[in-house]
């Protein structure tokens, strides 16, 4: 065991002295596997970023199936060396060690292991040589991923190895994914032929994306006039397809806005707009719709991890029922004493968000809470030039689905009909036999149960904190008022136009400037039609 | 119901502990004690961060009082609530000072509570020890700024940048306040006169609590794909840093790619995010919970310890209250006494080892010498310290960058003058600022 460490070592400092004599220097007396990179990996062992980065490199060519293994290792913080003897070890997934040059499994851990380094020059070193290590695998998904990875380290040293996987690619996708790559390192390759450059210009106006615009960029001014001209002519081109893209990204960012407003003034539709409360605690059941989710995730995270995926499923209706029952007790509490006294119900609610906000603050503590995201929630995909997210367009979808559940609910229900009843008219409703009181509470705990739900997908996109309603009590009675007060059609047209609106002048004004011309907006809107976009018409509005 | 009972004992007996403890601060009240005030805010939206240092004095007082407190008295600690509402924060101040006769606070995160408090501070002629990072441009002979200033922070991290990650295109980004505007335009200055073309600039300011950062991340993507290596520059105000990062792993973009560095996250921000798609993005500070001195060591576990959380993170500001304190020990120990005076003529030139293994001195310009630190950070939340400057940095209060304070000296030993003009040679005192 110590002689075959001992031999470890020489061949690991004798690789290093080989090193500086050149690559591909061939030792003897070493099973042939382990002779060639042994070099490079006493390279780990000198604990500089510039060594870890010249090891990486030298791997990136190795044909030996170890190297895959090293460069993995070092990405994830697994490659570990021991400081006295330089020997290099893969730390395994599953927790073994394994010497790095040979692969053999080291049974006795030497102690005092030390972890070799990162930083972001060798986190792209790594990329680079990942993606030409990568090349050759047999899955064609990670070759397009092996392709992306050469496209942006534009690493000549692996021309030869792109030009080999060229040659033997059957898939078309994946061909083309590799060409792109190839066609990247000829253009920043100086020496290479002007004619092949050109065409690699053409290849990469293709790709037709900012990566593409970034790489035509960068094709120096004194380059000769043709490849210039070619270079210009592809910045021109893809400049005009992304404008166009542009401005479909700018809408998808606004409806993506738009939801988020929905979602937080949803509730207040109901609070608010149908039973006319000043509710000033709505942001804070926003808040506690995202703390059940923090809980809620807590205990899965402790006692079923297997459930994680589920988390948000499980905290849906948790949330509202936790916030429902808060709105309940706040309205059989605190403000059925008030209704009909617009400014006391607004400084009341006003000194309930200020409770709910210190409670959660006591409780929990005033740092940010880390909700995770599961994992069929993370992530974007491409369509054309537009990266869309998983977690925005899951957010999208699920805001439409609350808002229409929630039409059915008053519309088709015999709860939404008896709330409708006591909005319009209490005495005749009661008259009739509803029990007005009751009804109230119920309406009072729906729309904050709503507003429950709307935290816990808010929780995926915001930080879960004691001031997260804070943020968003403002944009909410905005949508609202501006939609028309009693107008679940009107919340939902306000929110995407503001959300729209929004997004479409941020570009040009800032998110400060954007804020600002949207309120003096609202407010000149409101001037000319005190009653939002949608009014309701009827008894109702005239007592 | 026996569990239930031996919890109503244990509650008790925590009662009774309680009642003594009151009782003993209660004799110790007796006896003559020197008191210090800490104002930092426990609640409202500051509280996230302020908590932490409220904590921290905590600690510290409690440490020097089992060393026998200073000039032979116990310390006593006053806390005090702003409640992250500025003009509050100034009440607070008065009421520390004239109602509880504190000797000195320790206290304010933000600039504008510091500015909030100052006229307090002098018209009352009381001490305040500030332990945040800000933007510069100020000496007060009644306070003592333990914090950096833009060149002990921004301008290294920038030319850290610039050397070793060979950035070329800058985007400064911000929280729209005053510690990012002056921050920015100090670095826009300091960029242009290292040749950096304007059209190599974007700035950019958001909200308080920005949560929607889609667009502004588009178009740092746009921005970054001309060609030339980019970097963000962020002076992002605490909570809007989450989103901001969340959005930037969403787009895909990674510190490879465009890193960012910021001045304004910690380790105890990051204690509320997932880090794994924030590995590689930096920070700049004085000091790092992850540099390993003896003196670090034993600080953090005697936070942990005082925290009775084994997984309790120290950061940047605390480290500036610990060597704040200890430099007023001192000082009150060799001018022996509170008197506010006689302290504030005592402080410059006092020396105290810093937490990273150097020896921090407060400067006649009420600013401390600090090393730099750049650390990228690790899926632990903690930080892998990549670069630090070769020694300490003496504070400047004055930018150099900046027309109109490039001339300005701040020295409160020879001149007693926190703004003088070098070339008009006149101390310009307090009608200007």
């Amino acid at each position: 065991m110590t002689i075959s460490l001992m031999r470890l070592v020489l061949s690991a400092l004798l690789g290093l002295v080989l090193l500086g004599a050149g690559p591909g220097f061939v030792t003897e007396g070493r099973s042939q596997g382990a002779a060639d990179i042994a070099p490079a990996v006493a390279r780990f062992a000198a604990d500089s970023y510039s060594d870890t980065e010249a090891g990486l490199a030298a791997l990136a060519l190795s044909p030996n199936p170890q190297a895959a293994a090293i460069v993995d290792a070092v990405g994830d913080g697994r490659l570990m060396f021991d400081p006295a003897t330089k020997t290099v070890y893969v730390k395994t997934k599953a927790g073994g060690l394994t010497d790095a040059a040979t692969g053999a499994a080291v049974t006795t851990a030497p102690a005092d292991l030390k972890t070799v380094r990162l930083n972001n020059r060798v986190r792209r070193a790594v990329e680079a040589a990942a993606g030409a290590l990568a090349l050759a695998s047999p899955d064609a998904a990670k070759r397009i991923d092996a392709a992306g990875a050469v496209f942006k380290s534009r690493d000549v040293a692996a021309l030869p190895a792109l030009d080999a996987a060229i040659a033997r690619e059957r898939d078309t996708d994946v061909k083309a994914a590799l060409a792109q790559a190839r066609a990247a390192i000829i253009l920043t390759k100086v020496d290479a032929p002007e004619a092949e450059r050109i065409a690699a210009t053409k290849l990469i106006v293709d790709r037709g994306d900012q990566e593409a615009l970034a790489l035509l960029a960068g094709v120096p001014a004194d380059a000769s006039p043709a490849l210039r001209t070619a270079a210009d002519a592809g910045i021109e081109k893809i400049n005009r397809s992304l404008a166009f893209w542009n401005v479909a990204q700018n809408i998808w960012y606004g409806l993506s806005l738009g939801s988020v407003l929905l979602l937080a003034a949803i509730g207040l539709a109901i609070t608010f707009g149908v039973m006319g409360v000043i509710n000033m605690a709505h942001g804070e059941m926003v808040m506690l719709g995202a703390y059940t989710t923090f809980v809620v995730q807590e205990l899965i995270r402790t006692k079923a991890p297997y459930l994680f995926d589920w988390s948000l499923a499980i905290a849906l209706p948790l949330a509202f029922l936790f916030t429902g029952l808060v709105g309940i007790v706040i309205e059989r509490t605190v403000i059925r004493f008030l209704y009909g006294r617009p400014l006391e119900t607004l400084l009341a609610t006003w000194g309930i968000s200020l409770m709910l906000q210190q409670a959660t603050r006591t409780i929990f503590g005033p740092t940010n809470k880390e909700v995770g995201a599961p994992s069929w929630m993370s992530g974007a995909f491409q369509l054309g030039q537009l990266s869309i997210t998983y977690n925005r367009l899951c957010i999208i979808i699920f805001a439409l689905g609350v808002f229409f559940a929630l039409l059915v609910v008053l519309k088709r229900t015999s709860l939404g009909l008896y709330v409708r009843a006591v909005t319009q008219n209490r005495r005749m409703a009661g008259a009739m036999g509803i029990r007005t009181g009751r009804i109230d509470a119920l309406t009072f705990g729906l729309g904050s149960g709503i507003a429950g739900i709307a935290g816990v997908a808010l929780s995926q996109i915001d930080n879960v904190s004691p001031n997260l309603g804070q943020g968003y009590i403002i944009d909410s009675f905005m949508v609202v008022v501006f939609g028309g007060v009693g107008n679940l059609w009107g919340t939902l047209v306000a929110a995407f136009s503001l959300g729209i609106a929004n997004k479409l002048l941020e570009p040009f004004a800032g998110a400060v400037l954007a804020k600002i011309a949207l309120l003096v907006f609202i407010i000149l809107f409101i001037q000319k039609r005190p009653r939002g976009l949608f009014a309701l018409k009827g008894r109702a509005v005239e007592s | 119901m026996l569990e239930f009972l031996g919890r109503t004992t244990k509650g008790i007996g925590a009662l009774a502990a309680a009642a003594a403890l009151a009782a003993s601060i209660g004799a110790a009240n007796a006896q003559e004690t020197i008191k210090v005030g800490i104002l930092h805010s426990l609640s409202g939206t500051m509280a996230i961060s302020e908590t932490t240092l409220k904590n921290a004095m905590l600690m510290l007082i409690d440490e020097q009082n089992k060393k026998g407190g200073v000039l032979g008295k116990k310390l006593e600690a006053v806390v005090v609530d702003p409640a992250s509402n500025w003009p509050l924060f100034a009440e607070k101040a008065r009421e520390l000072i004239t109602k509880d006769k504190v000797a000195v606070v320790f206290g304010c995160w933000t600039s504008v509570s510091r500015k909030s408090v100052l006229p307090v501070f002098k018209e009352l002629n009381s001490i305040l020890f500030y332990p945040v990072q800000y933007e510069g441009e100020e000496s007060e002979r009644n306070v003592f700024y333990t914090g950096a200033a833009p060149n002990q922070q921004a301008i290294p991290a920038v030319d850290y940048l610039a050397k070793e990650e060979k950035v070329e295109r800058w985007v400064l980004a911000g929280t729209d306040y005053v510690y990012p505007r002056t921050t920015n335009k100090i670095l826009e200055a300091y960029l242009k006169s290292k040749g950096v073309k304007s059209e190599d600039i974007m700035i950019n300011y958001t909200p308080f609590g920005q949560s929607d950062w889609q667009t502004i991340v588009a178009d740092i993507k746009k921005f970054g794909s001309a060609g030339k290596k980019t970097a963000v520059v962020s002076t992002i105000n605490g909570d809007a840093n989450v989103p901001f990062y969340k959005e930037l792993a969403n787009q895909g973009i990674k510190a490879t790619d465009i890193p960012v560095v910021a001045f304004s996250v910690g380790e105890e921000e990051l204690a509320g995010i997932d880090t794994k798609p924030l590995v590689g993005h930096l920070a700049a500070w004085n000091y790092f919970m992850s540099i390993k001195t003896p003196e670090n060591d034993a600080f953090i576990k005697q936070w942990q310890t005082f925290m009775k959380n084994p997984k309790a993170v120290t950061n940047d500001p605390m480290e500036a209250h610990y060597i704040g304190f200890n430099m007023w020990v001192q000082a009150v120990t060799k001018a022996g006494s509170v008197d506010p005076d006689k302290v504030i003529d005592a402080l410059p030139g006092t020396k105290q080892p810093n937490l990273t293994g150097g020896v921090s001195e407060m400067l006649p310009n009420h600013h401390i010498t600090k090393p730099v630190f750049i650390g990228e950070i690790e899926d632990n939340g903690q930080f892998n310290v990549v670069w630090k400057t070769d020694n300490l940095i003496p504070g400047e209060a004055w930018s150099k960058q900046l027309e109109g304070s490039k001339d300005l000296v701040a020295d409160w030993v020879q001149l007693k003058c926190g703004n003088y003009d070098s070339v008009k040679k006149v101390c310009l005192g307090t009608a200007t600022k």
